[in-house]
């Protein structure tokens, strides 16, 4: 044969060898184009679950879901597009119409010829209505989306709100995908692994053009999305939402509490504002109204809010000296008006000589400062510093100074100093003297609503509490969090509350001569005990703080209240925690006179006006 | 019936089976790649697979027209066939219509022809008839001359269609050349440059002038065996690069750094030249020359890279050198191809199972892709299956060719094998991204009726001349 013939044969198979080498390479050694081939034909639309319902402590539904319908448009699809008649069926100005088409490019992953969100959440009603037109407005699509709807517009700071996903979330948990809701605020957060549900995908087939062909291997990996866990509260919705009657045109905040289990049974903070406001599409606008009104209606005061704790924080020196042994319940001093050493401390009107029991009913200020002095003078300890911070770690033990870990978010510690902060601000030279505003509750204490009624809660459990919270069940979980279980001791000896419980049951329900800070607002059968505070405060006119537990055996319920620069405790703090028990325990109240009072009380204007 | 039965007997069958095979099984990949569930017939006739079958009919009728006729036709007539086709590509360039770019359609009623595809045989034809004339010798200026215009007349034409593809598989004659005498090193030097002209678009001249240096220095030195004289070479060069860069240091020059290593060899080159000339000393002529050329070549690159070609060619080089990457513009076609071939592993996806195809994710799947859909269906094992039946074609055609006593049916023979080897190369070259995209059809395979008609021709001829070899 002809050598060059074979020189050609040579060649033509060694090309052919060099692509099949190559075939080989791209089709059985690499296998990036697999996955590759998967991108580009695989399409993954996810199946939202609904979220979980929230019922209150009876079963009666505070949060539901409602379905809202997103816009979508297919942009090369859209033809002789009517921009008028759009957006009167779909109730905005032609311009707002204009500015979605003209948004529509800034979207991640925006394809003209992929459906992509024109419009969010449009009602049901006007959905109702576009989707009669529909037919001439080639392009569009709709999809269903759930948002929550709420039964009764109560309980908005405790409920929190949903919102979508942004940036920094996807990145934090990849969970989260664009176009996700998410809890932001309250149980909604705090819940939201439960509340959410799972998410289902549905795999499609597309074309080069992004069309759905059809179902992938008939549906063999689609997953089904998971409704969320339905969830039952601690709330009882009518007393929340009495609560929120009574504090109407007031600031400040009711906390109760169910003392044998820590279970929160209502949560003010006032003002408040309609859970529905942040839903749909009004959302975005109803925030920044609310974000920017004065009040500040979304700051939850109940977890957030630090106010001085006033003389309700006496029972805290009270109980702490008994255990010390520096005071007796039946040690007795005299108050002619003031604490008559040092700059003195003022106190009002009351009997004379009195004992521990008289001294809470009466909220002797002098009194306590006599406590507080041999609390902090005791000679068991070798410094000042030694006895401040063991009475600090007492305070602490009581839940102050340190956030509670109620179940739900941002919630704020208070402050209970360490004789460390007076050794900083008066460079160690400092006595029980210097400090002796903390024995009626003033000075560097901080404390937040819900810390009172903690507080409250311990001393109706006689030395205990249970950590509050919201949860009470979550459908298909066994129990809640074995931390909302268990018992935290503080450091009193339960023995000494029965002192402390009876000055707080004759402040009461005393008779006329005793001297008792609120007894106006007995509640007969109830067997209220309860403690006043006056609140001094560099904001304005005193906070009218009250805090009680009732009955007095076997406690039902334990409340704090905290009226912003409303003056005397027991002018408007003690009534709104009187009526609070009374419904709570009642069902219904008896005294209109006193409930109407407060409901027609605006105390809105006393903010600015110093006394 | 004497003759009819010697051509039974003389046909060569099994390449006929293996043509049949190829027109069937492209066939049927026609049919996955533009398969959809409405038209889930392979014999409906308003999709690309049933018209496909027609024009399958038809080429079955033109070869056995080809099998009957006279083999003598071809000889004699080649030249009219030839003049008959580049009148097609004048009036096609006159009076054709656009697709894609590309003026090469010509329409006849509701059938459109690629003219194009039927030159190529027309020109093997005409090529034959010059080359196979007696006496004729490819080592004259003159009968390069006549082979050259015999070539360049259609590929002009179909350039100024803007149909690039098809005026390089012209360039495939060379081979039937180098089968009939054009010295072998014509081959080696033109793979050599086609090499420098690619490498010096990666490469800095500095890094090709070295390269080439020590090239010529090894080819020089291991020919000639005298070392004393390589020595000389690389002495000069590195002086001259020495005394250029304390020159230009002096004169406070400045210059781009690959001129230290290009001026020096060059000027070096120039030495080697003058003094083998009248040294009579053809080695370091022939070594001289060649780096010189090369130079030429690669700084003319730049040039003919900037200028002659077109962006779309610059950016599909740029692509498959991995100088540019852009996986969805000029590297979508190509990115495509690859990721549906490479996803059909080692045994496939089954037959109408492939997604990337189907679902238009490759372009031209039908065509110029058509290969894609065997990658992604039938996997490594089908490709390989492909490549083995157009080897097997391949080499039974030189086999053929060698055997025929007339030497115009033997050099027919390589510009048939030429022709299919270069459209088999370069086709399935591209689609797996060995080659820039090129749109050539994958002969037997592609959908259409020119290109399959073309090359039944192309190839039926041959196997007429081949029949009739014992003729004479």
């Amino acid at each position: 044969m002809n050598r060059r013939s074979v020189v050609i044969a040579a060649i033509i198979v060694l090309v052919l060898v060099t692509i099949a080498t190559k075939l080989f390479y791209i089709q059985v050694v690499d296998s990036s184009y697999k996955f590759s081939a998967d991108n580009n034909v695989l399409r993954r639309v996810t199946q939202y679950p609904a979220r979980g319902l929230i019922y209150d402590r009876n079963g009666k539904l505070l949060v539901a879901n409602k379905m809202v319908y997103d816009i979508l448009v297919i942009r090369n699809q859209v033809r002789n597009l009517d921009t008028a008649m759009l957006a009167s069926l779909l109730d905005i100005t032609p311009l707002q119409v204009r500015d979605a088409f003209g948004q529509l490019r800034q979207q991640r992953g925006y394809s003209p010829r992929k459906a992509v969100v024109l419009f969010k959440q449009v009602s049901d009603s006007i959905y109702a209505r576009f989707q009669e037109k529909m037919f001439l407005f080639p392009g569009f699509e709709v999809q269903p989306r759930m948002v929550r709807s709420y039964v009764r517009p109560i309980a908005a700071h405790m409920l929190g709100y949903v919102g979508e996903v942004n940036e920094a979330m996807m990145k934090q948990n990849p969970y989260y995908q664009l176009g996700d809701y998410i809890g932001i605020s309250g149980i909604e957060r705090s819940y939201e692994e439960q509340l959410r549900g799972v998410k289902g995908t549905k795999i499609y087939m597309v074309d080069v053009h992004n069309r759905i062909q059809r179902s992938y291997e008939e549906g063999r990996f689609d997953s089904v999305a998971q409704m969320g866990r339905d969830m039952t509260c601690t709330i009882d919705a009518d007393l929340q939402e009495y609560g929120e009657r009574l504090m109407q045109n007031k600031i400040g905040s009711v906390v109760a509490i169910e003392p044998s289990t820590g279970e929160i049974l209502a949560m003010v903070s006032a003002p408040s504002y309609d859970p529905g406001l942040l839903v749909g599409r009004a959302r975005s606008n109803n925030y920044k109204i609310l974000h920017r009104d004065t009040l500040q209606p979304l700051f939850n005061r109940s977890i957030m809010a630090l106010y001085p704790p006033g003389s309700t924080f006496k029972v805290v020196n009270a109980l702490w000296g008994l255990q010390e042994g520096v005071v007796q319940p039946s040690t007795r001093y005299a108050c002619h008006g003031r604490y008559p050493i040092g700059r003195g401390v003022g106190c009002h009107n009351h009997f004379s000589p009195l004992n521990l029991s008289q001294a809470v009913q009466t909220s002797c200020n002098t009194y306590f400062c006599y406590v507080f002095r041999n609390i902090l003078d005791n000679s068991k300890y070798e410094s000042i510093r030694q006895s401040f911070d063991a009475w600090a770690n007492a305070v602490r033990s009581f839940g102050y100074g340190r956030k509670l870990e109620v179940d739900l978010p941002n919630e704020l510690g208070g402050v209970v100093p360490s004789s460390s902060v007076y050794d900083r601000v008066y460079r160690n030279v400092w006595s029980s003297l210097t400090v002796i505003s903390l024995s009626i509750g003033q000075g560097e204490l901080l404390v937040t609503p819900l810390q009172m009624a903690n507080l409250v809660s311990t001393i109706a459990n006689r030395g205990y509490y249970i950590t509050p919270h919201i949860v009470k069940s979550i459908a298909g979980q066994e129990g809640i969090m074995p931390k909302y279980t268990q018992k935290h001791h503080a450091s009193v000896d339960s023995a000494w509350y029965s002192y402390i419980i009876a000055g707080m049951e004759q402040a009461v329900n005393g008779d006329a001569s005793s001297g008792g800070t609120a007894r106006w607002v007995t509640l007969p059968g109830a067997d209220i005990c309860g403690k006043t505070g006056t609140s001094e405060n560099p904001h304005g006119n005193d906070h009218s703080v009250f805090f009680a537990f009732a009955p007095k055996d076997n406690p039902k319920i334990a409340i704090a209240v905290y009226v912003e620069n409303a003056g005397f405790g027991a002018t408007w703090a003690a009534p709104i925690a009187s009526l609070m028990i009374e419904k709570y325990l009642n069902g219904e109240v008896k005294r209109p006179w006193m409930e109407s009072r407060i409901l027609n009380a605006n105390l809105l204007d006393r903010r600015a006006k110093k006394k | 019936m004497p003759r009819r039965n010697s051509i039974v007997r003389n046909l060569d069958w099994g390449t006929v089976i293996v043509y049949l095979l190829l027109v069937f099984m492209g066939w049927f990949n026609i049919y996955a790649a533009v398969y959809s569930e409405d038209h889930s017939s392979i014999f409906d006739f308003s999709q690309r697979y049933g018209k496909q079958l027609v024009w399958m009919g038809f080429a079955f009728a033109m070869a056995l027209v080809v099998l009957l006729s006279d083999a003598q036709i071809y000889s004699v007539f080649a030249f009219v066939i030839y003049g008959l086709g580049i009148l097609l590509l004048i009036s096609t360039l006159l009076i054709g219509r656009e697709v894609n770019g590309a003026r090469s359609w010509l329409h006849i009623g509701s059938i459109g022809i690629q003219p194009a595809e039927f030159v190529k045989f027309a020109t093997g034809l005409a090529l034959a008839k010059v080359m196979g004339q007696q006496g004729f010798k490819l080592n004259t200026f003159g009968a390069y001359l006549k082979v050259a215009t015999i070539i360049l007349i259609p590929a002009l034409i179909i350039l100024l269609q803007n149909d690039t593809g098809s005026a390089m598989v012209l360039v495939a004659f060379v081979l039937v050349f180098f089968r009939e005498g054009m010295p072998g090193w014509v081959l080696v030097v033109g793979a050599f440059m086609a090499l420098l002209f690619i490498t010096t678009l990666i490469f800095d001249l500095s890094v090709i002038a070295v390269a080439l240096l020590v090239i010529a220095l090894l080819v020089y030195g291991l020919s000639t065996r005298r070392g004393s004289d390589v020595v000389k070479a690389l002495m000069l060069t590195l002086i001259l690069g020495v005394l250029m860069y304390v020159g230009t240091s002096i004169m406070d020059l400045e210059i781009d750094t690959f001129y230290y290593f290009v001026v020096p060899l060059a000027l070096c080159a120039l030495v080697a030249l003058v003094y083998s000339y009248f040294a009579r000393v053809q080695h370091a002529f022939f070594v001289g020359g060649f780096v010189l050329a090369s130079l030429f070549v690669a700084f003319s690159t730049d040039f003919v890279f900037d200028n002659v070609l077109e962006t779309h060619h610059q950016k599909r080089i740029n692509d498959l050198l991995g100088i540019e990457d852009d996986p969805l513009g000029w590297g979508y076609n190509v990115n495509q191809s690859k990721i549906a071939i490479g996803s059909g592993g080692f045994l496939g996806k089954g037959f109408l199972a492939g997604t990337q195809t189907k679902f238009n994710f490759v372009p031209e799947q039908s065509t110029d892709f058509i290969f894609c859909t065997v990658g992604e269906e039938w996997g490594f094992a089908g490709a390989l299956v492909v490549l083995v039946l157009f080897g097997t074609l391949l080499l039974r055609l030189i086999k053929l060719a060698e055997r025929q006593r007339e030497a115009f049916s033997r050099i027919y023979g390589y510009a048939v094998v030429s022709i299919i080897f270069f459209h088999v190369a370069v086709n399935i070259g591209m689609t797996v991204g060995l080659f820039p995209v090129i749109g050539i059809p994958l002969p037997f395979f592609s959908y259409g009726g020119s290109s399959l008609w073309a090359f039944t021709l192309l190839l039926f001829i041959f196997l007429r001349l081949d029949t009739n070899r014992y003729v004479h």
